[in-house]
């Protein structure tokens, strides 16, 4: 049987980087990011990136440690409010910004992960999102066409998996994890439980092994954005 | 008398129903969830992916894979449910949703939106504030009625870029509650706060108006 499981995150990316490629990562803000996987990709030296994410990290973690190096050239993401060095970058023109609103770009991924071209949105209808796009009408209203995305390389973080690939995720860390689960050419995961065949109840899976090619155990800082209690 | 945000999300909570899903903005309307009467359930939608938001955490209770749409450490009531965020935006745009509030720069006669971006200034992104006033099946705007600079946000055209068109079914301010009229494609307004005049609304509002015969006070 094909061996999914990798030793260290370094390892797991060897041989899947090349300059200009497009990579997708799960996560929302710092919450289920493929932590390690990310400072793996830094660590390769790989250059313009087309990142699709969510968000963009922050200044010094997540997405922010590849800004900081300067190894992407352009983002894909509806929000990027909490990242300092993105603004400074964007601003000088050294970094291209597509904004996409955040289920279109959930639905572009889970769309290319399933082999659909594309599909057809009220979202955006009339802004500047609309802008040199498709538009049709369905039953007097008017959509928009959106692209599905396919990425060379695909990241996720989940709580369990095993080496089939099955992978689970846990509470608000799943967010865009299984999209971009079925979106990549190659898809690495990282998980804080490796489990053995069998622990995990087939019923409970989110992500079927299928759509996994590698996967490793790492330890998760898990940083916390915005700690709020009711203290 | 205007209102202040307290008063604002007291009356924009009087548009709950019981058994609702709702999806609050960041900012004001999430002082919404303070005026739930005990009597009724209502569900937060969370868009990463939580259906069912409950209060803050404890310190004991906070957890990193937790959060809210403002990244928020948060908790779940009973019941809640976790999805992906393909889920959680197909209930948004599907219509699943009942309810949206959220806060705007300028709401224009016709009930357009634009609350994302200022041109020349950094733009943070949209998130999921374009999915919402598309998919949403009521959607209700709570802010200020003027800017910071006193002048009018409803408007006759938006100026700046929009977030949705035709969207907008009610705007409550700190001195008046409007509502769409599907006919005549403009707000009416039916409920002033105390001691507010028809006149000071036509002073600060250059969107064309109309007016109920006997506007209420507001009551929170």
């Amino acid at each position: 049987m094909v061996d999914k499981v990798y030793s260290s995150p370094d390892e797991a990316l060897a041989g899947l980087t090349q300059d200009g490629m497009t990579v997708a990562v799960g996560g929302f803000g710092l919450c289920g990011i493929p932590e390690r996987l990310i400072i793996a990709l830094r660590d390769t030296g790989v250059g313009s990136i087309t990142a699709v994410s969510n968000n963009a990290g922050v200044d010094d973690w997540g997405l922010g440690l590849l800004l900081e190096t300067r190894q992407i050239r352009k983002m894909v993401s509806s929000y990027v409010g909490e990242n300092d060095l993105f603004k400074q970058q964007f601003m000088s023109g050294e970094l291209e910004l597509e904004f996409n609103p955040q289920g279109t770009l959930a639905e572009r991924l889970r769309a290319g992960g399933a082999g659909i071209p594309a599909f057809f949105t009220k979202t955006g209808v009339g802004t500047v999102i609309a802008e040199n796009k498709e538009h049709r009408e369905f039953d007097g209203e008017t959509f928009l066409m959106e692209r599905g995305i396919r990425a060379d390389l695909a990241l996720v973080k989940a709580w369990k998996g095993d080496a089939f690939g099955n992978l689970v995720y846990r509470k608000t860390a799943r967010n865009f994890n299984p999209m971009v689960a079925t979106c990549g050419e190659t898809t690495v995961a990282e998980v804080e439980h490796l489990v053995g065949p069998g622990e995990l109840d087939p019923d409970e899976i989110h992500t079927p092994g299928i759509f996994v090619d590698r996967i490793i155990q790492t330890e998760s800082e898990k940083r916390i954005e915005n700690r709020t209690t009711s203290g | 008398m205007a209102l202040d945000r307290n008063q604002i999300t007291a009356r924009a909570a009087r548009e709950l129903r019981d058994g609702y899903y709702v999806n609050l903005g960041i900012g004001m309307p999430t002082l919404v969830a303070n005026h739930v009467p005990e009597d009724m359930t209502v569900w937060l939608q969370s868009e990463n992916g939580l259906l069912g938001m409950g209060a803050f955490p404890g310190e004991e209770e906070v957890d990193a894979d937790l959060i809210n749409a403002g990244k928020q450490t948060v908790t779940g009531v009973t019941g809640h449910s976790f999805f992906s965020s393909a889920d959680s935006f197909g209930m948004i745009r599907g219509g699943h949703i009942d309810l949206a509030i959220l806060g705007a720069m300028e709401v224009s006669q016709q009930g357009d939106i634009a609350n994302w971006m200022i041109p020349g200034k950094l733009v943070k992104g949209m998130g999921g504030a374009m999915d919402l006033v598309a998919g949403v099946r009521k959607v209700i705007v709570t802010m200020e009625h003027c800017n910071r600079k006193g002048e009018p946000k409803i408007i006759p055209e938006c100026t700046l870029p929009l977030t949705g068109l035709a969207c907008i079914d009610m705007i409550i301010t700190d001195l008046c509650v409007m509502e769409m009229d599907p006919e005549r494609r403009r707000f009416r307004v039916t409920e002033l706060a105390p001691g507010v005049t028809r006149e000071e609304i036509e002073q600060k509002t250059t969107a064309e108006l109309l007016f109920a015969d006997q506007p209420a006070e507001i009551t929170a």
